[in-house]
């Protein structure tokens, strides 16, 4: 495999970790809430699934754990939110630090253990396709889920009642009430739904990508998640472009090292976040999406 | 905010108070209310005894920046105070998860308060609280771990130690030398800190001492412990070609963990991982900081400490018989001669000669270290230049 090929074979791996949180993430803001907690959801899910990893042998029951890891965060933050009205950005940043505390504290004993990570399946026929094959087609089935998610939550979001009801509440949470639909059990679904997501991304990273865990392993990935949702103009065919892009950029720093191409390490640390933010203020413009009306007042305090 | 000691018997209970307090002082610093942890203050009179206050110490402090069950670099800091307490019959006192902060100054004066005369700060960022507390303290004897202290002439009751990592790090590069099949050789690293060339050199000159075509490819994640980073790092050299890798990292299973499933090899750091994958692991950079550690209470019971070596910048060497840095166990693919060729040449570095021996030339051409001369460890410590071998952008 050669230098290019391998960049962008591990930018999908590497940027699927960030997809799953950033998918979650556009969900709740499309239903009006913000969650800074997204990292926090993530490291919840890593610990989790490494911990039902280790506990169980199996890596798949792991990402369910991570799932439900993540959404207990996510709960939390929107109950907090939603019921007892705190401010989203202190509650997300709070809930942060509990994570990375209560993670590191009960993460200490898995520290030294071992679990067997998500097999690398290669798709029968699309993986031999040359190019295409081993850069899409030969990865942990995470990777193959977020295919098929991204789609899934366009079509939800977009095409069905389900998916008006929840962008309505993230535009005018009034309108909801008054068609008899309860916007504060909406906002709770999702931004625990989301979170849950941010889970996923949390398992990806410890038993699908590295197999291993660490204090505060996600390293700030969180917050790249909830960055690219802002850039993706919160559109899910953008927030994947920008996930790519980014697992891309990371990759790409890695291999040209590899190969000794002569490049500046603080430059190169800052071709991931100068790359996606290039390609989602290009693409993202011009387009017909905005800000979730809700969200604006969320942020800016005027409710 | 009350920093809860525990003996080393302590209970699970008393860590999981230290990580929420902790975690509490994470929250209020990020919130810029800092920690409001007053500087510990004391009487300021010294004492003229003849006596070193610290003169049969019978409590010793450790302070560790992380968790003492990290498979790293505080890990071995546990280890070695456990041996300690076994060996010398000491009580030891262990504040774990002590972040770099005011809180560490809070952590000294409470150990002083359960009687510690001896304390060891075993984290590069604690250099400063470690040296202002010894100043207000002048009967505690502080010992600050990685750190070089350059404020002039030498407290009493101060010293820095640290060991020689460059010595068994040419080692493992021996192992990685021998068993290449494709001649490249893959180092995963965060910065170019001096300490760091110092390993990714003196690696690829121990590959080179047993095989001319060894080449040492590197990596800079810019992170001590950022898993994906290391993943795409691991990735890259491997696609690249490598099939032995190395790193200086705090965490080290990611990097072990893509070798293992690229059916690579690995020479570890900080810590011997052979159970990781015990048919890739070749061997490694390990801490034993337990003779070092007794070493310099022995010193201070007997009432010497001011004035040894120990009241100093401290370095382990293999040649001074006390380095930190121990060459961890063979993996089961090492062969026997390849074994016998790096215990003949630990001898050697243990009777003195060194690796950095010119004539050294840096991967830009230029002379690192002239023929005839042998590099100081001052001058190794400045050591900027990847040797030539070493592909690095």
């Amino acid at each position: 495999m050669n230098g290019f090929e391998q960049a962008l074979t591990t930018g999908v791996e590497g940027g699927t970790i960030i997809l799953f949180p950033a998918l979650g993430e556009l969900i709740g803001e499309r239903a009006g809430i913000v969650n800074l907690g997204t990292e926090g959801c993530m490291l919840a899910g890593a610990l989790a699934a490494y911990a039902a990893g280790a506990a169980t042998g199996s890596a798949w029951l792991g990402v369910v754990a991570g799932l439900f890891g993540g959404a207990a965060v996510g709960f939390l933050h929107s109950w907090l939110v939603v019921k007892q009205r705190a401010d989203q950005l202190a509650s997300g940043l709070v809930l942060w630090f509990l994570a990375i505390g209560l993670t590191s504290v009960l993460g200490t004993a898995y520290v030294s253990k071992t679990v067997t990570a998500l097999p690398i399946v290669t798709v029968p026929g699309l993986g031999s396709i040359p190019w295409i094959g081993p850069i899409l087609f030969r990865h942990d089935p995470l990777v193959y889920a977020s295919y098929v998610l991204v789609p899934l939550v366009w079509w939800a979001l977009y095409r069905t009642r389900a998916g008006l009801v929840l962008r309505a509440t993230g535009e005018r949470p009034e309108v909801v009430s008054v068609a008899g639909r309860r916007p504060d059990l909406v906002q709770i679904a999702a931004v625990t739904f989301g979170a849950g997501l941010a889970g996923i991304g949390g398992a990806q990273l410890s038993v699908g990508y590295v197999d291993s865990w660490f204090d505060d392993m996600t390293n700030g990935y969180g917050f790249i998640a909830v960055a690219v949702v802002l850039f993706a103009a919160w559109r899910p065919i953008l927030v994947l472009l920008g996930s790519y892009v980014f697992g891309v950029a990371l990759a790409a720093a890695a291999v040209l090292q590899a190969h000794g191409v002569a490049v500046n390490q603080y430059l190169l640390d800052t071709l991931p976040y100068l790359v996606s933010l290039v390609a989602l203020v290009v693409f993202a413009r011009g387009g017909r999406s905005r800000a979730p009306e809700g969200l604006a007042r969320a942020l800016t305090n005027t409710s | 905010m009350q920093h809860k000691l525990r003996s080393a018997r302590g209970s699970a209970r008393l860590r999981i108070s230290i990580g929420a307090a902790s975690l509490a002082v994470a929250a209020l610093g990020v919130a810029g209310l800092g920690s409001g942890a007053a500087s510990a203050t004391s009487s300021r009179a010294t004492s003229h005894a003849s006596a070193e206050p610290w003169a049969g110490a019978k409590t010793v402090g450790f302070i560790m920046v992380g968790e003492e069950s990290d498979e790293g670099y505080n890990q071995a800091v546990y280890a070695a105070s456990l041996r300690v307490k076994k060996d010398l019959g000491v009580t030891t006192l262990l504040a774990a998860n002590v972040p770099e902060t005011q809180q560490v100054t809070t952590v000294m004066q409470q150990m002083v308060n359960e009687g510690a005369k001896i304390i060891f700060a075993t984290s590069y960022g604690y250099q400063s609280y470690a040296y202002a507390f010894a100043k207000s303290h002048p009967k505690v004897l502080v010992l600050h771990q990685g750190g070089t202290y350059t404020g002039g002439k030498f407290p009493a009751n101060v010293g820095t130690y640290f060991g020689e990592a460059y010595d068994p790090v040419s080692l493992g590069g021996m192992a990685a030398g021998a068993i290449t099949k494709t001649n490249k050789l893959g180092f995963v690293y965060a910065f170019p800190i001096p300490q760091t060339v110092d390993n990714v050199d003196a690696f690829e000159l121990g590959a080179l001492s047993v095989n001319p075509k060894a080449k040492t490819y590197t990596v800079a994640t810019s992170a001590w412990c950022d898993p994906l980073k290391q993943k795409s790092a691991a990735a890259a050299l491997l696609s690249q070609g490598a099939d032995v890798l190395t790193q200086h990292q705090d965490c080290q299973s990611t990097v072990i963990e893509a070798a293992k499933a690229a059916h690579a090899f690995v020479v570890g750091y900080h810590y011997a991982a052979e159970t990781l994958d015990p048919s890739g692991w070749l061997t490694g950079s390990v801490w034993d900081w337990a003779p070092l550690y007794e070493n310099i209470i022995k010193t201070a019971q007997a009432g010497k400490f001011t004035g040894s070596q120990y009241n100093g910048n401290f370095i382990g060497t293999f040649k001074s018989g006390d380095n930190p840095l121990t060459l961890a166990p063979f993996g089961s693919s090492v062969t026997k001669s390849t074994q016998a060729k790096i215990l003949a040449a630990e001898a050697k570095l243990k009777s003195g000669t060194s690796i950095f021996k010119g004539p050294i030339y840096c991967n830009s051409g230029k002379v690192l270290v002239p023929a005839g001369k042998t590099a100081t460890p001052a001058q190794i410590n400045q050591f900027t230049c990847f040797v030539k071998g070493v592909v690095a952008s």
